[in-house]
């Protein structure tokens, strides 16, 4: 008797789950639709490019997904998404997806307005995120303990950072962790201690950016290579993308494209695959 | 047959509850065990270490920082909470009584987000404002808690009140006892079951919670060392780093599920018991 009812239970539930699952791919695969997954660092300027992107092809709809850089790769492979995206190189372990350079990106050293401190150097950066350096006076302002913040493990920001700048350091398990550019931009505008990283397309007048080994953040010196927190946002795709996905690469990639993306605050590329 | 039919019907709606706990438990055993095996359970526990790009998953900060941050959820909405309950039953008046059930109510339909907001922009500058430290602590995730809890602890505790036969009161008054001595004497003590268990469900829901505790407590990966230290629970935990995470890492976060859901079902048959035993 028990039995019986446990087989009809799990018979209605696999019903139910294929319903389901049915109803999601329906809803997914509109004839006209993209759909691209992945870093949330790079969500937002796709998300400027898909506005611009229908008023070219009203007929695409272009769905933008966040979920982070590995999430992206493993959308593409599941299916989930035509595009991926990136703000980081691929892994090797990641050597069944393809990536596509469209821009490139400084990661900014951003502190409180307020805070006198103007430049800090790649080491002493590293030193204040392994915990060796704790207070202000170290950096000659005052006496007061760093309110460090980092991004959650995983995140492309948080990787590229920990590439660029920790290089095999640990980060210090004391600091703060928000899990966007925005609740980092907004934890360090309102206090005075703080210090954080966060996308250099996303600096505003709520916070400084610090210069790095005495160069200045900004669109020139990113682009020319001087300075030093420049990491590439791709394309992640499998084999060859399908001619929907290739045309909406190929008006990112385009004159148009990068233009938005220059305007934006990143650095624009010329197209090539970047492996 | 018919009567048979509805029977069955009714059997199945209740063992699909059943089998849907089984499953889930089943899922996450499945999922998270790797990562456990592989760390090994007392590194996996008590290891302080949480690494994922290197394999390193010692989830102790959370553990410990989940407790602290329910227990001081706990100190301040379980109090506030039944005195709220107390004063609703025996000494407002029917027309605050009303506005105050209705309130509480609303209070329960806020979403946890905009908690966590709230807590993000009010509570966490006041107490680095005045308290110091980065704001993002222990403290700011009780406060934020206290508040989400206090709709399960109110609610429950006034019905366990309520339920109480109004001789007991009538008796006590008539003994001679002043309304307070009365509810501090009989109605508390008599009540105490369902107040438990009020304030175990609301321990759940703070245990539970995940979003608003994301937005104020900073997430530090380190034990925290006092009320104004960042913390990390276990939930936020899994949330913060499941969208990236995959393989042993994906695995690790399972294994914090598995975690948590023995430590809620732990402390829930301590409490089931506990109220047995003050029952009789």
């Amino acid at each position: 008797m028990l039995a019986k009812v446990l087989v009809r239970i799990l018979m209605l539930l696999a019903v139910a789950c294929s319903l389901c699952v049915l109803g999601c791919t329906v809803e997914r695969r509109g004839e006209h639709s993209i759909t691209v997954a992945g870093s949330t660092s790079v969500q937002p300027f796709i998300e400027v490019l898909a506005e611009e992107y229908a008023k070219e092809r009203p007929d695409v709809t272009v769905n933008v997904q966040g979920g982070g850089s590995s999430a992206g790769v493993r959308a593409v492979l599941t299916g989930a998404a035509e595009l991926g995206m990136s703000s980081r190189a691929l892994k090797p372990s990641e050597s069944a997806v393809r990536g596509i350079l469209m821009a490139q990106d400084a990661i900014a050293v951003v502190v409180h307005p307020g805070n006198p401190v103007l430049e800090v150097d790649t080491v002493t950066l590293r030193k204040i995120y392994t915990g060796e350096i704790t207070s202000w006076q170290q950096l000659g302002w005052l006496d007061r303990r760093i309110t460090v913040i980092a991004r959650e493990e995983g995140s492309g920001t948080r990787g590229a950072f920990d590439e660029m700048v920790m290089e095999d350091a640990e980060v210090w398990p004391g600091c703060l962790v928000q899990d966007s550019n925005g609740s980092v931009r907004e934890t360090v505008a309102h206090d005075r201690f703080a210090i954080g990283y966060i996308s250099l397309g996303l600096v505003n007048a709520s916070i400084r950016a610090l210069s790095i080994d005495g160069v200045d953040p900004c669109f020139e010196s990113a682009s020319s290579g001087e300075y030093p927190l420049v990491r590439p946002f791709l394309f992640v795709v499998k084999d060859e993308p399908e001619a929907l996905a290739k045309e909406f690469i190929d008006f990112v990639l385009g004159e148009h494209g990068q233009a938005i993306l220059a305007e934006e605050g990143l650095i624009p590329v010329n197209a090539r695959t970047a492996n | 047959m018919h009567e048979r039919r509805i029977e069955r019907l009714l059997t199945c709606a209740a063992l699909s509850s059943i089998a849907i706990l089984a499953l889930i438990i089943l899922f996450i055993f499945k999922e998270g065990i790797g990562a456990v095996r592989h760390t090994g359970v007392l590194n996996f526990l008590v290891g302080s270490r949480w690494s994922p790009s290197r394999e390193v998953f010692g989830i102790f900060p959370m553990i410990v920082g989940s407790l602290w941050v329910t227990v001081g959820a706990l100190l301040l909405g379980a109090p506030l909470g039944i005195l709220c309950a107390v004063f609703l039953s025996e000494f407002a008046p029917p027309k605050i009584a009303n506005l105050a059930r209705v309130s509480v109510q609303m209070l329960a339909a806020i979403p946890s987000v905009v908690y966590g907001f709230i807590g993000l922009v009010v509570v966490v500058p006041l107490i680095r404002e005045y308290l110091g430290g980065p704001g993002f602590s222990v403290m700011a995730s009780s406060i934020v808690l206290a508040t989400m809890i206090l709709p399960t602890v109110i609610s429950i505790s006034l019905d366990a009140i309520e339920a109480l036969p109004s001789s007991y009161k009538e008796g006590a008054i008539a003994l001679g006892a002043t309304k307070w001595q009365a509810v501090a004497m009989v109605i508390l003590p008599s009540a105490r079951s369902g107040i438990l268990a009020a304030v175990i469900l609301g321990m759940g829901r703070a245990l539970g919670e995940t979003m608003a505790v994301i937005m104020v407590a900073g997430n530090a990966l380190s034990v925290p060392t006092g009320a104004l230290a960042p913390v990390r629970t276990l939930t936020s935990g899994i949330a913060l780093e499941m969208g990236y995470a995959t393989g042993l890492h994906r695995q690790a976060l399972f294994g914090m599920g598995i975690v948590l859901l023995l430590l809620i079902l732990g402390l829930n048959l301590i409490a089931s018991s506990v109220g047995r035993g003050v029952r009789r």
